[in-house]
């Protein structure tokens, strides 16, 4: 648990380092994101007058449901202490709701950015979320459980072979984690133009230790997306429960290889490409949601023939 | 032909050699003037005041011969032009501000220069204690669930203040109202009694990235007025550094327009050729923005062979770099997404305001002051006119492209025919009154500077008219109907001048 939250700001600094390399400026150093949250929390917390205690109330519960979340995933083992808690649908409900009460807390002070944030990030998760679960229920179907720690577990065995549905789970899973991070095309974590903004919008009235709580939580949830990612569609290297020592050191390394490895895939992806136009990014998701939904289709259809 | 528009005889070569010709007009007169603009028959340069008449500077897009009437004022006011011509509706504002005459029949007389800030009113005329900071009133808005976003005016990044009210429904703008004036210096009244050096200096100071482009204008207003010869050689570096600030700030704004859309690759690219021009100008110049070397009879500093191959090696590598970057640009689908069809200007409605520069171009409107009322030394250079006539956040990327190739290859021609000889010839008080136009083609469009000057050759009046006059208003009009996000990636492509503009 504690792995994750150490991690996440790391994963943040090298997609911010890769991205400035790219294009042509030298980025800064991989720890910067530590910094900033160190620097955040030591800050005094500028509140609206008309704030109410849903504001201050709001980034502790956003931080403790991502963390809780994050730390349900299995990263570089399946013998997880949570384990039997560790249900995907669980998971999906956690961010759910701190996704609701940051949309409240955007709201609550009446700014106009605020309400504009809110507005839009709903209207990107109603698409995203149950792309989500229609992922998450075609990978119980196959793994017959909707356990992570199972399913992982059970991916990573040689049974399972190329499958069709898995490969529409991974795209529209990949699609999703785009939208939820707020990542171009759906939003640009980079701009300064509050018309524009997506996320930014909603946490634009934060300062101090209540902004450093949902930047951590934010750079967790891209490390949680990432690890799902990585420990449902490439297990390799996942070390069961019963491994030993050297098992767990192995699955370390590989774990860590995969977080740059798609730490730098993201910074490429967006480097090369603009962001979409906020009414478009319905179509984009919905493409998550379709593909999600004919790789459950297509595991019901194949499994009756 | 209306009767307006034969009035309008001054041909280009005329006023650029000389004194400007006034046509003092009646009240009447001035009227069939604002009908006539109302009408598309003659287009608005500018209009002004001093504190006995008001002013009115026009163009006939067909014979291209320009004009300035006068008419006296009586009563503290003059017959209001905007209640026919919606453009001069804030030039009007502003000189009801400045001088305290009142446009009569004026639909719009709330302040616009004037916040209330200044301690006095009217500085420029009959100068009173203010009463303050007053509430400025934005316009009524009616209607069923309409929600006002107010943006400024201090932004987040480094920018310009300017206020921009957004009246949204759901995500699709209905009314954009802009509320400008923050940066007002006060140059109208610092003009007043200075000598042409410093007038000089002044203008330069009006908008900082068009200084080359205002210095020659006021250069060319006081040295028209004196009847002065400027050297030759002094002519062709004027030209070659107006080039080389068109060239810096277009490159700017390209990689600028695509960072509003989130592809920062454009702008990274883009910087580093805008760098290298600030560079070679201060390599060639001393000053990278090339700030008050053009001064009223000449320039004030050489151009020396260092600084000539600084400039060929510029030319040649941007030729090697930029071809890519366009191709860059055309080739990312998700850019031009984006781009194209995104907050389109009506070539009816460049044509009306008189829209200069990419705006215009990129709307159809077929107008560039270097070509059409030519000065020299673009009468004996050889370049083109862009036009495109989509009139949307890509035209004017493509205008400022093609642009920036001219530029590149006017630069070119410049450094091969650059003659020699001196670079400056005092300009020399005549011991009367008398005034001068001038009018350089800025990269934003058409700047014009009128300058009159007193019997010991001092300035008694100067007034600068920025393109953004004419294009701010346009912006209100483009966003409309266009989502709110894409409203930074609008005003980018506009890129108005705030400091130009509140003077």
């Amino acid at each position: 648990m504690v792995l994750v939250v150490a991690l996440a700001p790391l994963l943040v600094g090298i997609v911010r380092k890769v991205k400035s390399r790219l294009t042509r400026r030298q980025g800064a150093p991989l720890i910067q994101p530590y910094r900033d949250i160190l620097r955040l929390m030591r800050k005094e917390v500028v509140l609206a007058e008309n704030a109410s205690w849903l504001f201050r109330v709001v980034p502790y519960m956003v931080f403790a449901a991502t963390w809780v979340a994050a730390a349900l995933i299995p990263t570089f083992a399946t013998g997880l202490q949570f384990s039997w808690t560790a249900d995907l649908i669980a998971i999906v409900a956690l961010l759910g709701s701190a996704r609701f009460f940051l949309a409240l807390a955007g709201m609550d002070v009446g700014t106009s950015f605020g309400g504009i944030g809110s507005s839009r990030e709903m209207m990107i998760a109603s698409m995203a979320e149950p792309a989500m679960m229609l992922t998450v229920f075609s990978l119980a179907l196959v793994a017959g459980s909707t356990q992570l720690s199972t399913v992982a577990d059970y991916l990573a065995s040689p049974e399972v072979g190329l499958r069709v549905s898995l490969g529409m789970g991974l795209v529209a899973l990949v699609v999703v984690a785009l939208a939820e991070n707020a990542r171009i095309p759906v939003d640009n974590p980079g701009t300064h133009l509050e018309v524009t903004m997506v996320h930014e919008a909603m946490v634009l009235e934060y300062s101090g230790r209540h902004l450093a709580m949902i930047e951590l939580a934010s750079a967790l949830k891209l490390l949680l997306y990432v690890s799902l990612i990585g420990c449902v569609f490439f297990p390799w290297g996942i070390a069961g429960s019963d491994d030993g020592i050297a098992g767990y050191l192995r699955g370390a390394v590989l774990y860590l290889s995969k977080l740059v490895i798609a730490g730098v895939l993201l910074a490429v992806f967006e480097t090369s490409t603009a962001k979409m136009r906020v009414f478009r990014v319905p179509d984009f998701v919905g493409i998550a949601l379709m593909l999600a939904l004919l790789g459950t289709l297509l595991l019901f259809v194949s499994r009756s023939l | 032909m209306s009767e307006i528009a034969q009035e309008l005889t001054v041909t280009a070569a005329a006023f650029r050699s000389g004194a400007m010709p006034v046509t003092k007009v009646t009240r009447k007169l001035w009227q069939q003037a604002a009908g006539d603009l109302s009408r598309g028959l003659i287009t608005l340069l500018s209009l002004w005041a001093d504190h006995k008449a008001v002013y009115m500077a026009l163009l006939n897009e067909d014979t291209k011969h320009i004009g300035v009437l006068r008419l006296d004022i009586r009563r503290d006011d003059f017959p209001s032009v905007s209640q026919f011509h919606a453009p001069a509706g804030r030039l009007e504002r502003a000189i009801s501000d400045l001088f305290g005459i009142r446009p009569d029949g004026a639909d719009d007389t709330r302040p616009w220069l004037d916040h209330g800030r200044w301690q006095i009113s009217h500085p420029l005329g009959a100068t009173e204690p203010a009463e303050g900071p007053v509430v400025y009133e934005f316009l009524p808005i009616e209607g069923e669930s309409l929600h006002q976003v107010a943006v400024g005016p201090v932004h987040a990044g480094i920018i310009e203040p300017g206020h921009f009210r957004i009246t949204v429904q759901g995500e699709t703008v209905v009314r954009l109202e802009v509320r400008l004036g923050y940066t007002h210096k006060g140059t109208d009244s610092l003009m007043v009694g200075a000598a042409p050096e410093r007038g000089a200096m002044l203008a330069a100071r009006t908008s900082g990235d068009s200084t080359v482009a205002y210095g020659w204008a006021f250069a060319q207003a006081v040295e028209a007025a004196l009847g002065t010869e400027v050297p030759e050689r002094a002519i062709w570096l004027r030209a070659l550094m107006a080039e080389l600030e068109r060239l810096a700030n277009h490159l700017g704004d390209i990689g600028g327009i695509c960072n509003d859309a989130a592809f920062g690759m454009m702008l990274a690219q883009c910087s580093v050729l805008r760098e290298r021009v600030l560079r070679a100008s201060m390599q060639s110049f001393g000053h990278r923005l090339m700030r008050d070397i053009i001064i009223p009879g000449g320039v004030a500093r050489d151009l020396d062979d260092e600084g000539h191959r600084a400039l060929l090696a510029l030319v040649a590598s941007i030729r090697a770099a930029f071809p890519s970057i366009v191709a860059l640009y055309d080739r990312t689908a998700s850019l031009l997404d984006r781009t194209v069809s995104t907050g389109v200007l009506k070539p009816a409605l460049a044509r009306r305001f008189g829209a200069g520069g990419y705006v215009g171009r990129a709307s159809g409107r077929d107008f560039d002051s270097r070509r059409d009322i030519p000065y020299a030394p673009y009468d004996r250079l050889t370049f083109e006119v862009p036009k495109r006539d989509e009139g949307d956040v890509d035209a004017r990327i493509w205008i400022r492209i093609r642009e920036v190739e001219q530029s590149l290859s006017i630069i070119m021609q410049i450094l091969h025919q650059l003659p020699g000889g001196p670079i400056h010839t005092p300009a020399v008080p005549v011991g009367q009154p008398r005034q001068g136009l001038g009018l350089v083609e800025g990269f934003r469009g058409d700047i014009l500077i009128w300058v009159a000057l007193d019997a010991k050759g001092r300035v008694a009046r100067c007034h600068m008219r920025d393109p953004s006059w004419f294009q701010w208003p346009l912006l209100e009009a483009v966003i409309e109907g266009n989502i709110i996000a894409d409203f930074p990636l609008c005003n980018k492509s506009f890129n108005c001048s705030y400091s130009g503009h509140d003077l």
